[in-house]
């Protein structure tokens, strides 16, 4: 059946109760109840603190078959996803599902695991490296289900994926199961998607390298949502975890294209007093960032929140009060995880808080702006950040759909050519941001509007930004490059793209 | 007529550059190119095409051509290839 994305998606597809095509960013109208995990209950003066990661798994009593799952706040500095999973294969488990909420590049460790059916299905927002490839060559039993953090907290709050047992890496922890990620040398800052797995996991494994005497506060996972704690001697590495204040690029290209993408807001119509703001973490959007600084202290603006994925700049905005506040999921470098820690104004936030798309209120419905990067996209403005230019996974969703959809602006930025490869194709490989929820496409060539938005493309007529149709940015891409020739997939399904609402937005094909 | 006697290169491999290197080959061998890039899948036939091009603009029938490409546009593979081809050649180009 074709979907509303005009993509072709099989009637049925391993992993999926019923296949339900994408129908436009709203259209799904969820029912029923949320789930939640089995009850449980702990006598006074009972003791969580397991001896081992071997018998915190037994405890569990995990079996054959079952689901566990992890948070990637750790990055490429972690130690628990792979520790965890080599000491379940020696003891023969088999079968079992995979749903971190990203997966790394450290985390190549465990394909041995993936080779000998330790883990046969992968439920996550992406990978990279050797995991993507062998993700995209389809070693799996069933495809794998690439959903956004929003679409997993989503998915996790109503039963579509339903977790037997959370593995969760505990940056500071207490001995009843109270968790932080400020403290500790492992700290990463917020816990944001391991909150949703810690608050819906039948068993909650803590696993702490920081265990503290009761009781710890702040909270950022409680005590009533821990069944086990271990302790042991590093759970990630903090060079890996989060990276030292990103210097602003240089890169005259990368520099030309934030230019622009400031202009597009200042002009916007939204950049007025307590507008709030999301940045990604690439070169031009943190050169964005920048700009926009600059521009909010002319004009004497502030903003009332800035939402991530933080970084460097944000922590800066927030001390100079240009932000009111930060709405923080996940940390990428020092300055933000200090911030978290110190000021009162930067508020750590759960996954389905930021982004999932079935509860009372995601703050994303809130954002004003947010700037986007992409791998691809196309003449009908969809973007891709999950497969690349050969149709190998190499990326992950994130909260990319997440934050276009709710954002009343939605910019991509991303340089016209990448190599000799076209940014702006017929179709994107893969779609994993519907283009009726992208505004603007910012390239150092030009910028193009979506159609759908023309109060958009009457308010940047003052912007001094060379304004272009979508099709004018291929034109001048292929005349550089050439039209590139497609790539062949074959017809066997790799991978699931769900959309945040639970559709099938898309699907990823084994290239030939 | 151009007549290529020995081996040389030209270009780097900095993104968006190929770099070229040509030998000699045997009488009747004819044009082998040998290509590594990349973007192969979308444009391993329009490189090579590219090559070809000044190859046969040179006149040239039999030759090895190894291109080791990172990301080219056409003017710049021709641009290289022309340059190989020049130092390879005897006498004048």
């Amino acid at each position: 059946m074709r979907n509303a994305a005009g993509r072709e998606i099989p009637e049925v597809l391993a992993g999926l109760k019923k296949v339900v095509p994408y129908q436009g960013p709203f259209a799904i109208r969820p029912e029923g109840r949320l789930t939640g995990p089995k009850i449980r209950m702990e006598k006074p003066r009972s003791e969580k603190l397991l001896k081992s990661i071997d018998q915190a798994i037994d405890a569990t009593g995990l079996a054959d078959g079952m689901t566990i799952s992890f948070h990637h706040h750790f990055r490429n500095g972690d130690f628990v996803l792979n520790s965890v999973i080599a000491a379940i294969a020696r003891k023969g488990i088999k079968d079992l599902t995979l749903a971190p909420s990203s997966l790394t590049d450290v985390n190549e460790a465990i394909i041995p695991f993936i080779e000998q059916g330790v883990i046969t299905a992968i439920e996550t927002s992406g990978a990279r490296g050797k995991l993507g490839r062998l993700l995209t060559a389809g070693t799996l039993k069933r495809p794998v289900m690439i959903r956004s953090h929003g679409g997993r907290a989503r998915a996790i709050e109503c039963g579509d994926l339903q977790i037997d047992v959370a593995f969760i890496g505990a940056p500071a922890c207490d001995l009843c199961g109270n968790i932080n990620g400020i403290e500790g040398k492992s700290a990463c800052g917020s816990m944001g998607y391991a909150m949703v797995d810690a608050a819906y996991a039948d068993k909650v494994v803590a696993i702490t390298d920081h265990l503290v005497p009761y009781p710890l506060v702040p909270i950022s996972i409680p005590q009533t949502q821990v069944d086990y704690i271990v302790e042991v001697e590093a759970i990630g590495n903090p060079k890996g975890i989060a990276s030292g204040a990103l210097r602003i690029s240089k890169d005259p290209r990368e520099l030309l294209i934030a230019e622009y993408a400031a202009k597009v807001i200042e002009y916007s119509g939204y950049f007025k007093q307590d507008f709030s703001l999301q940045l990604g973490s690439g070169g031009a959007s943190l050169a964005a960032a920048k700009f926009i600084k600059e521009k909010m202290i002319d004009q004497g603006i502030t903003a009332s929140f800035g939402l991530g994925g933080v970084t460097a700049p944000f922590v800066e905005m927030l001390e100079e009060g240009l932000l009111q506040a930060i709405y923080d999921v996940q940390d990428f470098d020092i300055p933000a995880l200090q911030s978290l820690k110190n000021n009162p104004k930067h508020q750590e936030m759960s996954a389905s808080f930021y982004a999932n798309p079935h509860n009372g209120g995601p703050i994303v419905n809130q954002l004003d702006v947010v700037i986007l990067s992409a791998t691809e996209m196309d003449i009908d403005f969809n973007v891709n950040v999950i497969t690349d230019s050969n149709g190998v996974i190499m990326g992950a969703s994130g909260g990319h759909c997440d934050t276009a959809a709710g954002a009343a602006l939605s910019i991509v930025v991303a340089p016209l050519l990448r190599g000799r490869l076209p940014m702006i194709l017929d179709r994107v490989n893969t779609i994993v941001t519907p283009g009726e929820t992208v505004d603007v496409i910012v390239t150092e060539r030009g910028v193009a509007v979506n159609p759908l938005r023309q109060d958009l493309r009457d308010n940047l007529k003052e912007a001094h930004v060379p304004l272009v149709e979508i099709q004018d940015l291929q034109r001048m891409a292929y005349e550089l490059a050439g039209r590139p020739d497609p790539i062949q997939l074959s017809d066997e399904v790799v991978g699931i793209v769900e959309y945040r609402d639970g559709t099938v937005l898309d699907v990823i094909r084994k290239p030939q | 007529m151009v007549q290529i006697v020995r081996s040389a290169i030209a270009g780097t491999l900095e993104s968006n550059d190929i770099m070229i290197s040509i030998a000699p080959a045997q009488p009747g061998a004819g044009i082998h190119i040998e290509l590594n890039s990349p973007v192969k899948n979308q444009y391993g036939r329009q490189i090579e095409a590219a090559i070809r091009a000044v190859v046969e603009r040179y006149g040239l029938q039999d030759i090895l051509i190894q291109a080791n490409d990172r990301g080219a546009l056409d003017c710049t593979i021709e641009a290289r290839v022309e340059t190989a081809i020049v130092r390879a050649a005897k006498g004048e180009a």
